[in-house]
């Protein structure tokens, strides 16, 4: 569907990728872990490799959680919008393919949150 | 017709200047019901709620404009229906 | 001789009459069309403006006089309660944190609801809703103003309300009612009163003023019951306004059915997402209680909204599909909210606290499916935290839903352990949405949506750092925007090392005992 308006109605999104001076949005939830609110939300490099991401970003947000230090990211399985999604630690985020505000969400199974309550 | 009668509500503050209202609401209305929560009171009635102004002005023994119970009235639900005599409120049109 | 003639007093009715349509007029020497251009463009067909009836017939004269007895009335309670210091006679200073939230998410909304009916008070071509949308604009400037001056007596004691202008503009949690009203605003008149006057005064206002104000009375806050009151005694008009025009649109003409719809689902949605907030001041930040949020769920929607819908059957209006899934995350709404509240602490603009044992007893009583489960373990986990040293706290913006903004922190419907995604393309962009009903609302009008201004992407954009220079050597984003949002270290955080804990303690003590 299409606005109805009483005039010309043309605007463009608040969010382009190129109003981000040279990075791109992403976001990344970890699932079964719902002491972390929601997915957080981060300007990355297309270059940054995928294994800083982890290394960096993610873990600042999600190392708070004792499951962090024994994620093993051979086993983690990952989505992206919802889809099967495979990366590859050591290319960048651009070669993995992401785009702008694409949202990860990543498994690792055998951690299941505290008390193994999801949380 | 539905099989769920609904129910109309009239929420008023409760201090001095309604105590004669609710107690006139209470005369002319056997079926409905009174929850007095803090600084309030909720009257429910399934189907129809009348305020009528002469049981209110016998029970404040003074003459009584049905609009000034917009000073005191918190809330309502139903279908309003007010005349110089009485303020209705119905889900029943 | 003269003769005596009584004339006789004009009843309600005729009095309505007289003093609503008798003030209209035919425009001679411009189209009707022409004098009001913005009655017509929503595809609202009306045949017969003289059709409508304002059910309470209220007429200037008899509003002045009525509305000047309400200010009376507030005014000399609101001087007793500050010349009392009536401040110091609260149940827990956690209660101040509600005002907080009341002052910045809610007041200004009132003030957008005035110009709001200030502008389709001069739209809409019939007399009698022009007549009442201008009282409604009146009020609204009135409640807007009421609660300003009530919260001020709080705001000379209390940190987190002296910035409420700036903090409801650019704080990121406030967007989320700023943008339910702005949304609102941006619609056509008659989208405008549908979302205003139902999901906004019918819904919302009844679960924010009726429970939530009569808790405020019983944790012993004169003032904000007085102003709740005051406000919610016009909304008792204003409720009836709104859903009066759905009415007259429904019965004017078959082909509103489907737009007039189509906005009773959106609007519910929409407004049930800002009772987010509501719900969890009811359910966590009332230091005494006097109904769950799930209680004034079931008396004020269940009942009373299952009332209107089934009254508006007749014209084959229909309960929003939303309400399923609404019921499902009933138990869960409040919890989630404090949930993210607490992590998100370092950018509020009140302040927060884990449930003690005794408010997780009530909780789990009120909530015997979900609390327990779900909800004790983490506040006890993260008690533990805080106890050690280590207090839990979410260090990055969270990712937002494009349409209401809120965090996307709700799960599926259903299934408490499993976060909901939903997201689609529009223009070659990805948007993400908390529910399949805000994408839905989206998709319907992705134009306007895409111009949303979501606090993290504002803050990456640069956005939020007023005249700091980022390309400075010794440049702090966060400091930096904390400067240009004006949020201060004693506005945020945890309750109990807030400044306000240990000032109301202090003036307690004082109010009660004299110094040696
Ligand atoms: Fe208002
Ligand atoms: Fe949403």
């Amino acid at each position: 569907m299409t606005i109805i308006a009483n005039a010309p109605y043309d605007f463009t999104s608040n969010d382009r990728q190129e109003d981000f001076r040279g990075a791109m949005l992403v976001y990344v939830g970890w699932a079964r872990h719902m002491m972390f609110a929601s997915p957080y939300c981060w300007p990355l490099p297309p270059d940054m490799p995928f294994g800083a991401l982890v290394e960096g970003p993610m873990a600042q947000a999600f190392a708070q959680h004792p499951d962090w230090e024994q994620a093993d990211w051979s086993t983690a399985t990952w989505t992206r919008n919802g889809e099967p999604f495979t990366p590859d630690l050591s290319k960048s985020l651009a070669d993995n393919g992401l785009s702008h505000k694409d949202s990860l969400m990543f498994t690792t199974p055998g951690l299941d949150g505290i008390g193994g309550m999801g949380f | 017709m539905s099989e769920v009668k609904s129910t109309v509500f009239l929420c008023l503050q409760a201090n001095d200047e309604t105590r004669g209202v609710i107690e006139a609401i209470e005369r002319d209305n056997e079926h409905a019901s009174f929850d007095y929560q803090p600084g309030m009171v909720r009257i429910t009635a399934p189907g129809t709620l009348t305020v009528r102004r002469e049981t209110v002005e016998e029970e404040v023994g003074r003459e009584f404009d049905l609009q000034e119970l917009h000073i005191n009235m918190i809330s309502l639900s139903g279908h309003v229906d007010e005349d110089d005599d009485a303020l209705v409120l119905s889900w029943d049109r | 001789m003269d003769i005596a003639v009584t004339k006789k007093k004009l009843g309600l009715k005729e009095r309505y009459a007289l003093m609503t349509r008798g003030l209209g007029w035919e425009p001679t020497y411009q189209s009707v069309d022409d004098v009001f251009p913005m009655d017509s463009f929503e595809g609202i067909k009306i045949h017969d403006w003289d059709a409508w009836e304002d059910p309470f017939r209220l007429t200037m004269d008899a509003y002045w006089k009525y509305q000047a007895e309400k200010e009376r009335k507030l005014y000399a309670i609101l001087d007793a309660f500050a010349q009392g210091n009536g401040h110091l006679t609260l149940s827990d200073a956690r209660y101040i944190n509600t005002v907080k939230l009341f002052i910045n998410g809610l007041a200004p909304l009132e003030y957008m609801s005035h110009r709001g009916f200030a502008h389709i008070g001069r739209q809409f071509r019939g007399v009698g809703p022009r007549v009442a949308c201008m009282m409604q604009s009146l009020d609204e400037m009135r409640h807007a103003q009421t609660q300003v001056h009530a919260i001020s007596n709080y705001n000379r004691y209390y940190d987190g309300m002296a910035n409420f202008r700036h903090h409801h503009t650019y704080l990121p949690y406030l967007q989320v009612p700023r943008s339910f009203f702005e949304d609102a605003a941006s619609g056509g008149p008659f989208e405008f009163i549908t979302a205003i006057g139902f999901a906004f005064e019918y819904v919302l206002t009844n679960l924010v003023f009726v429970p939530f104000i009569s808790g405020a009375a019983y944790n012993g806050d004169m003032g904000a019951m007085t102003f709740g009151f005051s406000a919610q005694s016009d909304e008792a008009r204003h409720m009836t306004l709104g859903l009066e025009v759905i009415k007259f649109m429904l019965e004017q003409d078959p082909d509103n059915l489907p737009i007039v719809q189509k906005w009773l689902n959106k609007w519910t949605w929409r407004g049930v997402r800002v009772l987010t907030l509501v719900a969890m001041m009811q359910d966590y930040m009332l230091p005494k209680r006097v109904m769950s949020w799930a209680e004034a769920w079931e008396i004020y929607f269940e009942e009373n909204c299952g009332a209107l819908f089934r009254d508006l059957a007749r014209y084959g209006i229909v309960m929003p599909p939303c309400v399923e899934q609404v019921r499902k995350e009933r138990d869960h709404l409040s919890h989630m909210a404090w949930c993210q509240f607490y992590q998100a602490r370092g950018t509020n603009n009140f302040h927060v606290w884990l449930p003690s044992k005794e408010d997780m007893d009530w909780l789990s009583a009120k909530y015997p499916e979900t609390f327990d489960q779900y909800y004790r373990p983490r506040f006890e986990y993260w008690a533990k935290m805080e106890e050690e040293g280590t207090p839990f706290e979410a260090a990055t913006p969270p990712q937002q839903c494009q349409v209401c903004q809120i965090p996307t922190i709700f799960p599926v419907a259903g299934d408490p352990l499993t976060r909901a995604e939903h997201s689609c393309t529009h223009d070659g962009e990805r948007f993400h949405f908390c529910s399949q009903w805000c994408q839905e609302i989206f998709e319907d009008e992705p134009e306007k949506y895409v111009q949303a201004k979501l606090g993290a992407h504002e803050l990456y954009k640069g956005n939020l750092f007023g005249d700091a220079d980022p390309t400075a050597e010794d440049f702090d984003p966060m400091a930096a925007a904390m400067a240009f949002l004006k949020l201060t270290p004693e506005d945020s955080g945890l309750h109990s090392d807030s400044r306000d804990a240990a000032n109301f303690d202090l003036w307690r003590g004082l109010a009660k005992a004299n110094e040696a």
